[in-house]
């Protein structure tokens, strides 16, 4: 993990880094792929659930526990903080807090997207055999 | 007492259609005819009311002597003649009056004509004598003004002829001779008219006629008013027989009436009150008012406001009364209506601002309890981050200073969560949140867990034991969770405050206690008594009435000695008593104390019971009697002390296991053994097969406690001390051994790798943990839900089940109740039950399956829903919190995997 990811990632990141190994040159990689796409699929999800107006507290706090969890997963740790703090307003009914820290949340996710795009392509500069595969 | 009134009543408040007081239809032909009255159709003021009924009654002979009796009969009739005369005198006065006037008129006229005569001496012969009636002066004065006219016209005539000749007075004396006789004429007629007058006059003054009508027009004046008026009048004589009535019910007769008492006519409730009242009003000679209200067969239910005044005759003596009744049933009615609505009102008045106090209080209660929970709530998940993060930080190097430090914070960190779990679950009890659930379990096994739970952690020399009798049912039914905890609650106590000796369970049977109520008894219930006894501190008997309070130690001493949020106790009690039980308390000082709660649980039924006998009896060995959880009565654990590894070290319960040193086990039997059939040797022998020959300590536990073919001889042992543990581990070592090896070869066909669930349903973490698991070397099998979880379970041996708590269809917890559910009562029932489609294709296996404990590992993200203590009470063994780390599951896989 290089400089630029710290304060975005925390100790699981090296956790998943650690687990990365000739038999699975690509693993973080992999992980983060899943990530961004099943955290984009929550993410429109979410969007979709704020924009009917009537808030489901409770489905707001499910989606945001599978993105929490996928977050943690990954070592994601800003991200994982904001999504803390929309279930803790979830928690509270508070639906203007929802929709602000939903802002925090994506913008914390677009940013760590970035970071770890470059971050993936940093990597495969240095290692040769660390190319990129989409997983399935 | 006469009235009688129409039967149907209008019940409106306000204006209403006042129907005739009497029914329309209950009048008879025959009683008109003794009606006196008659419409009074000559009174001006009457002329177009059409006065149709005739009510009177009256008894006409002696009424006018009545009348001419009394001083109200004399007194109208006196009334009636001044007034008549009167008016006779005013007549006269006024015919006087004008009689003067024309009087005085006449003379003028006269003296006038006087006057004109003396002026035409010669010429005219006016008649002196004109016949005048003085009386009638207006004729007189027509007369005159005629004479007038007339004699202007014969002056004309006269002005023809020549004057002063003789054939002009001839021709006068002719033309006033005509003149004469016209006014004879006109005199004789007058004459005639004014004897008709006198006529007309004298038959038109007659008194008799002006008074009959008079009469008339007063009668007909109060029938107006009377005729539709719910009012009853009447006289009767001083025996109280009617003489006369007014409006009488339709269909009583002239004869059914007077002369007769109103007892005499009237039957039922108030005839007698209203007689009474009237003879009252008869002796005291005053007239009186009062409401009666009637109920009599001829007119049902009807109230009369009754007036009666006594009658004089003109000596003062008393004849009889006048009576006059209105009916007001509705207006009775109404008011007592009112009356009751606002005493009602009052009634409910107070009632609500009795209510409303009552709610305030109880809002008060209700909002400081809420407070207290969700403050608690609140309070909790920053703290279990305090704590999580002090024993992470405990894990990293630190020095001997340091972690002192950062004990003392995760100790008290550990209080303080404690002790809010503590406010949170008695929060829960009292707001009626807490709901029990009736599961099937077995007393045996859950006391053996219990103990081998505490054991587990148990940090002193003690023992522990459990007891169970032979009756105690093998299968009952009762919220096994709450049970489980208040047992654990009141061990880990026990534990507390004991420091050497012994510290057991002990379960029996007990008759109905006498505060059961009535309803809770069924043939299939039973009373189980449970003591949780120590060898501890014991408590003074002073202390024991605040025992189970709240927040209470026995004394502040104590608290500091050794903690604990004094809440525990005061739990177990609300617990027990939620579930329709008792918990008391026995103590001596320095000897020990004894808690026991009686609780009543259902029987499971028969069929289940003799399943179970059929499923183990394959499990019986030659000549012992059934090794097994369900049937065995006692069990003794001891605690680890020292190093785990250490063989001599005390004894721990088999399904509770210790970690291993050695990670590649060949195979853990868990499960798997007790379920196949081939295997004759009996349940204990797979608990005792282990690794590489290497003896973990629980396995002499588990022999000790279930007994095998060595089982006699420990048996006499287990009353020996600790100190004997060891060696009996020798010679467990010893036997066990062999058998292991046999097991081992079995086992190592079917499986040469541990089998490991994963329950989880997040793509990333399934990813991340399975590519973990690869690098630990195992692999795993993956479920996405707790249905998918309890099929995967059911159809193949898993040696660990790794469950992740919030899962979409179905969560950890409640899959692993299901689970839990399933190994104590042999079957999948509860679960199909709450609706998991179990799948019949390997149900064979399934069966065969044993009923050992499956571990299963929580993996919580450390929330509030997720809490540790959620997890242990729903059947898991223990929890890992996210992020999984490599770390965090080799740990988890030593301890379990072994």
């Amino acid at each position: 993990m290089g400089k630029c990811m710290q304060g975005y990632l925390d100790e699981q990141f090296m956790e998943l880094e650690e687990l990365q190994d000739d038999v699975n040159p690509n693993f973080v990689e992999e992980v983060a792929t899943l990530y961004f796409k099943d955290s984009a699929r929550l993410i429109n999800s979410i969007d979709q659930a704020l924009e009917r107006g009537s808030f489901d507290f409770n489905r707001l706090d499910n989606y945001m526990h599978q993105f929490k969890g996928s977050s943690t997963s990954i070592g994601a740790s800003k991200v994982k903080t904001e999504c803390t703090m929309f279930r803790e307003y979830c928690r509270m009914g508070n639906a203007e807090g929802c929709l602000r820290t939903f802002q925090q949340v994506k913008k914390e996710h677009a940013t760590l997207r970035k970071k770890l795009e470059h971050y993936f392509q940093l990597a495969r500069q240095a290692g040769p055999k660390e190319t990129a595969r989409r997983s399935k | 007492m006469v009235c009688e009134m129409e039967t149907d009543q209008i019940e409106e408040m306000d204006v209403e259609v006042l129907s005739s007081m009497w029914p329309d239809d209950v009048g008879t032909q025959a009683d008109n005819q003794f009606n006196v009255e008659k419409p009074a159709g000559d009174s001006d003021t009457l002329k177009e009311v059409d006065i149709a009924e005739k009510r009177t009654m009256a008894d006409l002979k002696r009424l006018p002597e009545l009348l001419n009796t009394t001083d109200q009969g004399s007194s109208q009739l006196t009334n009636l003649v001044r007034q008549w005369e009167y008016m006779q005198d005013h007549a006269v006065r006024l015919l006087r009056e004008e009689l003067k006037i024309l009087t005085r008129q006449r003379e003028e006229a006269e003296a006038k004509e006087l006057k004109i005569i003396e002026e035409h001496n010669f010429e005219t012969e006016e008649p002196e004598s004109v016949p005048v009636l003085d009386e009638t002066s207006h004729l007189f004065r027509r007369f005159r003004q005629k004479k007038r006219d007339e004699l202007v016209d014969s002056k004309r005539v006269v002005i023809d002829e020549e004057f002063d000749t003789v054939a002009y007075w001839k021709q006068k004396a002719l033309s006033l001779e005509k003149m004469l006789e016209a006014s004879t004429e006109r005199e004789r007629r007058l004459i005639e008219k004014l004897n008709e007058s006198l006529k007309t006059m004298e038959s038109h003054s007659a008194p008799v006629e002006e008074l009959t009508q008079n009469l008339k027009r007063a009668e007909g004046f109060l029938h107006f008013i009377l005729q539709n008026a719910p009012i009853v009048m009447g006289h009767q004589d001083k025996d109280l027989r009617y003489l006369f009535i007014y409006n009488k019910f339709p269909s009583l007769r002239e004869q059914d009436i007077l002369g007769k008492t109103g007892v005499e006519i009237f039957h039922g409730g108030g005839v007698k009150e209203s007689e009474d009242f009237k003879r009252e009003v008869l002796e005291k000679g005053k007239a009186s008012k009062r409401e009666i209200t009637f109920e009599t067969e001829l007119f049902g239910s009807k109230t009369f406001l009754i007036y009666v005044e006594p009658v004089y005759n003109k000596a003062r003596e008393k004849i009889g009364i006048n009576y006059m009744g209105m009916e007001v049933t509705d207006q009775v009615r109404k008011r007592e209506k009112m009356a009751k609505l606002r005493e009602d009102n009052a009634v409910r008045k107070a009632m609500e601002s009795e209510l409303t106090k009552t709610i305030h209080i109880t809002e008060e209660t209700m909002r400081a309890k809420q407070m207290l929970a969700t403050m608690s709530h609140e309070i909790r998940s920053p703290l279990s981050g305090v704590v999580g993060m002090a024993e992470i930080l405990s894990t990293t190097k630190l020095d001997k200073e340091q972690r002192q430090l950062l004990n003392v914070m995760i100790s008290s960190g550990d209080l303080v969560l404690q002790l809010i779990n503590d406010i949170l679950d008695l929060s829960k009890v009292e707001s009626g949140v807490m709901k029990l659930e009736a599961t099937k379990f077995r007393p045996r096994e859950v006391v053996k867990h219990v103990l081998q739970t505490a054991a587990a952690s148990l940090k002193k020399d003690l023992t522990l034991e459990g007891n169970i009798a032979d009756e105690v049912p093998i299968l009952v039914v009762g919220d096994v969770l709450r049970i489980r905890q208040i047992l654990t609650n009141l061990i880990s106590n026990a534990i507390k405050f004991t420091h050497r000796g012994k510290v057991g369970i002990k379960l029996k049977v007990i008759s109905e206690p006498s505060f059961a109520s009535d309803k809770e008894q069924n043939e299939t219930s039973v009373w189980i008594c449970c003591d949780v006894y120590d060898t501890g501190i014991g408590i003074p008997e002073n202390a024991l009435p605040c025992l189970f309070k709240k927040y209470m130690q026995a004394s502040a001493d104590h608290a500091r000695k050794y903690g604990g949020t004094g809440l525990g106790l005061a739990i177990c009690k609300q617990l027990v008593e939620l579930m329709g039980g008792q918990l008391t308390v026995t103590s001596q000082v320095n000897l020990g104390s004894t808690f026991t709660f009686i609780l009543p649980y259902k029987v499971a039924t028969s069929d289940d019971h003799s399943d179970d006998q059929d499923e183990f009896s394959d499990m019986v060995d030659h000549h012992q009697p059934e090794p097994d959880d369900t049937t065995e009565g006692y069990f003794q654990f001891k605690a680890l002390l020292g190093s785990i590894y250490s063989n001599g070290g005390p004894v721990m319960g088999s399904n509770f296991l210790p970690h291993k040193a050695m990670l590649t086990s060949p195979i853990k039997l868990i499960n798997g053994s007790v379920a196949d059939p081939s295997n004759s040797s009996g349940q204990s022998q797979t608990v005792q097969v282990e690794n590489g020959g290497y003896m973990d300590e629980s396995e002499s536990a588990h022999q000790y406690g279930n007994g095998n073919g060595h089982r006699c001889s420990y048996k006499e042992s287990e009353s020996c001390s600790s100190s004997q543990a060891s060696s009996e581990m020798e010679s467990e070592l010893t036997v066990s051994s062999p058998r292991e090896e046999e097991k081992t070869e079995t086992e190592v066909k079917e499986t040469s790798q541990p089998k490991i669930l994963l329950v989880e349903d997040n793509k990333i973490n399934i990813m991340v943990a399975k590519s973990m698991m690869k690098q630990l070397g195992y692999t795993m099998d993956i479920a996405n839900n707790g249905v998918e979880a309890i099929n995967a379970v059911k159809d193949t041996s898993y040696d660990l089940v790794l469950m992740d708590v919030c899962m979409p269809v179905m969560d950890g917890l409640k899959a692993t109740r299901l689970i839990r559910s399933y190994e104590e009562s042999g079957n999948w029932d509860a679960a199909i039950e709450a609706g998991v489609d179990i799948k019949t294709s390997e149900s064979e296996q399934g069966c065969e399956r044993s009923t050992d404990r499956l571990p299963i590992v929580a993996m919580t993200a450390n929330t509030l829903a997720e809490s540790s203590e959620e997890c242990y009470a729903n059947g898991m063994d223990s929890f890992i919190s996210k992020p999984v780390t490599l770390q965090k599951l080799k740990e988890c896989l030593q301890q379990y995997l072994q």
